[in-house]
């Protein structure tokens, strides 16, 4: 089921890829590319305007890429390698802002708008019979 | 002289508009025909002010007068026509220009229609567009002049930004526009109403047909937007959740959940407060996008200019006109017809629950764009909200909307009527999954959670077809007379719906199903993808218009039947020292082969990028036929309904 879920994010991130990725920086290992691929499109192009690095042609998008692979290479897991990334270029680098107290009116403020309007239109309906 | 002619009838028009935002409110208060009658040929007058100066705009940059700023900016001797009228709108300034060009169109088209409304509601109608128009005139007028004169002038100009030298991107803006600044239509009834108190259902009625067309042609805007980016950005995306495409998402998500809740409005005067404030937060988000795309708060690719001065202003005016109208409403609210009874099960119901979801999902755009702005301002540190941000939120609100779209349809007003609803949605279950069954058997592509959302989209499509058929009543006789007096509604819906689903298997095969490649070639290599195969026959240089090009030539290796060569280019425009990837792109129904042409590495190969988007045509289809559901709505009913 977890697997399921998790596959459907993974499509719709993918609406937004792109690919900028270089001839020769793929892994040969294709297990270890795709989780390249879906990391690095968690993880902003810090000298362009909008774009993850696996869309962004800029040097430093592709010595990121490159540094992303090296540590999978190496067996970092997807958190050892956010860590790593954070602690050199802060938040601004991740696409998705991690759940702290800065975010949460963030992450939770549709799912409350969502609860709040059915609320609403429950009561609209209960009063009106 | 030309430009100055301009820059005269421009100030002149603000002078009509001031008139046109006064005069018909005093006529309407003290009930004098012929000045309420007034408001029409002030609104007429305004529209041809601003169409001259728009045209004055124009010539300058058809015969490249350089003595004007925004021209020696933004053109260019050599650039062909086209470009050199579509470069008018390619400004921050002459944006603006068209801005109020389309808010007086608006203006004028109302003053010959809707003549069956009441005189002093037309007329106040007609004056809150003329504030509108008083706003940004001055905008225009005081923080960014088209017609600014630049001393000495300079030989040549500093060309258009390359990526906007492309025919749909010329196109874009001018519907982007129209649908846009249509929602200040919705704005000007739901104040006008307001102001005289003359809310009915001949108000929403009326409302309806205006908010349609800012709908439509927001809708075909977007997509064109989206499809400019699919092929000229070289990147085979075409949604980036990009702030400025974001920008112009929250006013259509707005525009939707109006356009819903204004057919109660207008069959059953239900809804009459909610239907208010919707029209007036459509066109202030209509506002807060002009706002980002103009202030230049967001970095973007869209952002031309950035003047604090002008984000200011804009913000002031967001804050009057929006501040205002929401204090008018809560004055008036408590006056407002509160709504009829319904159940539980109704269509009412169903429409309050599209008004959730939607109001949901324009607040989640909102809040994502919107927050690291918020966040930094705070001094809390900066924070990127992208892509996978929306994807997590967006994705558990989009699997109940589309398990329960189609169910909308078949409710019946007031009423609980269930059974009407199971056999015709049964079907179109049964055909979703049967549908969902061949295309695996077909195309044999992996990935569960895709098959899943495609057997959503067919659900949606079916669903519409169903509901068509249901008031269609296929059993009994003379149904071809029966599919003339078909209530125009029912095929808006219809068409819209399926459009979602259609849209929904572009994105589901274009995300789910592509494939992609990314080689260096030297000529005569072979490359191979999804079962196609082409060689690399070399790079050669062309030479366009204003522009040079490296053009590839990528031949099928076996003769598929209608499959060409592909020539990717990369271009390299000479006035504005830029370079864009013209893709080549081999587009089916079924499938689209996109190439791109990469750099050339040291030992003289070339670096191509290939990819195969399954069903991608099906995103801009889908927007087509939506928008087509709302030409169809634009319909007037038939005497016989």
């Amino acid at each position: 089921m977890t697997k399921w879920v998790g596959g459907f994010f993974i499509v719709f991130l993918m609406l937004s890829q792109a690919m900028a990725i270089e001839p020769g920086e793929a892994l040969k290992d294709p297990d270890l590319e795709a989780r390249a691929r879906v990391l690095s499109l968690e993880l902003r192009c810090m000298v362009c305007q909008n774009q993850s690095i696996d869309d962004s042609d800029a040097p430093l998008a592709g010595d990121l890429r490159m540094l992303v692979r090296e540590r999978l290479l190496v067996g970092d897991s997807d958190e050892q390698i956010f860590e790593l990334v954070t602690a050199r270029y802060g938040d601004f680098v991740l696409l998705r802002p991690p759940v702290v107290s800065r975010t949460l009116f963030l992450w939770f403020a549709p799912f409350l708008i969502f609860a709040v309007g059915l609320f609403t239109v429950w009561r609209l309906i209960r009063r009106s019979k | 002289m030309i430009a100055e002619f301009g820059h005269f009838v421009l100030i002149l028009a603000f002078m009509v508009s001031l008139l046109q935002a006064t005069l018909p409110i005093y006529g309407a208060n003290r009930q004098l025909i012929s000045v309420m009658q007034f408001a029409d040929y002030l609104a007429r007058a305004q529209f041809i002010c601003i169409g001259i100066a728009f045209a004055c705009l124009t010539y300058a940059f058809i015969v490249s007068d350089f003595s004007l700023s925004i021209v020696a900016n933004n053109s260019h001797v050599s650039k062909p026509l086209m470009y050199k009228i579509a470069g008018v709108w390619g400004n921050h300034e002459g944006s603006m220009l068209l801005w109020v060009l389309v808010l007086a169109a608006y203006s004028f088209v109302f003053s010959f229609m809707s003549q069956n409304l009441e005189t002093d509601f037309r007329a106040r109608v007609l004056a809150v567009q003329g504030w509108i128009g008083v706003a940004f005139l001055g905008f225009i007028i005081f923080t960014s002049n088209p017609f600014s004169r630049l001393f000495p002038a300079p030989f040549e100009g500093m060309g258009l930004n390359p990526v906007l030298q492309d025919p749909a991107l010329a196109a874009h803006p001018p519907l982007l526009y129209i649908g846009y600044v249509g929602t200040s239509m919705a704005f000007a009834f739901a104040v006008a109403g307001l102001l005289g108190d003359k809310l009915e259902r001949v108000w929403a009625q009326a409302l309806r047909v205006w908010v349609l067309v800012a709908w439509l042609f927001l809708t075909l805007g977007i997509a064109l937007g989206s499809f400019w980016a699919y092929y000229e950005l070289g990147w085979g995306g075409f949604w980036f959740w990009d702030p400025v495409e974001n920008a112009s998402l929250m006013p259509w998500l707005a525009g939707t959940a109006l356009l819903h809740s204004v057919m109660v409005t207008a069959q059953r005067g239900a809804f009459m407060r909610w239907t208010i404030l919707l029209a007036i937060l459509t066109f202030g988000l209509s506002l807060v996008g002009t706002f980002l795309v103009r202030s230049g708060v967001l970095t973007s690719v869209h952002a031309f200019a950035t003047d604090p001065e002008r984000g200011v202003y804009i913000l002031a005016i967001l804050a009057t006109t929006i501040g205002g109208a929401l204090l008018l409403y809560a004055r008036a609210r408590p006056k407002l017809a509160p709504t009829q009874e319904f159940e539980i099960v109704s269509r009412e119901s169903a429409l309050l629950l599209n008004n959730v979801f939607l109001a949901t999902a324009t607040a989640t755009v909102f809040i994502g764009t919107l927050y690291p702005l918020f966040v930094d301002a705070l001094g809390l540190g900066k924070i990127s909200v992208g892509a996978p941000y929306f994807s997590t939120v967006f994705l558990p609100l989009m699997i109940p909307f589309v398990i329960v779209l189609p169910f909308g349809p078949f409710l019946s007003w007031q009423r609980f009527s269930g059974r009407r609803l199971v056999l015709p949605l049964s079907l179109a279950l049964i055909a979703a999954i049967i549908f969902t069954f061949a295309y695996y058997t077909f195309t044999q592509a992996s990935s569960w959670p895709a098959y899943i959302s495609l057997l959503g989209a067919f659900w949606l499509i079916c669903g519409a077809v169903a509901a068509f058929f249901d008031r269609l009543d296929i059993k009994r006789s003379g149904r071809f007379k029966r599919l003339r007096n078909m209530p125009p509604s029912t095929v808006a819906s219809s068409l819209a719906h399926a459009g979602i689903g259609i849209m929904l298997m572009g994105i589901i095969g274009a995300t789910a199903w592509k494939s992609e490649r990314v080689v260096a070639l030297m000529p005569g290599d072979a490359l191979e993808i999804a079962g196609y195969e082409f060689v690399y026959e070399g790079t050669k240089s062309i030479n366009g218009p204003n522009y040079r090009s490296d053009q590839a030539t990528l031949r099928p290796r076996s003769p598929v039947s209608g499959l060409t060569e592909l020539l990717p280019e990369r271009r390299f425009y000479l006035a504005e020292r830029g370079q864009t990837t013209e893709a080549a792109i081999d587009k089916r129904l079924s499938r689209n082969i996109y190439a791109a042409l990469g750099e050339q590495l040291e030992d003289g190969s070339r670096v191509i990028r290939i990819w195969v988007h399954p069903l991608v045509a099906l995103i801009w289809i889908g927007a087509v036929v939506m928008a087509l559901g709302g030409f169809a709505g634009l319909r007037r009913r038939s005497a016989s309904q």
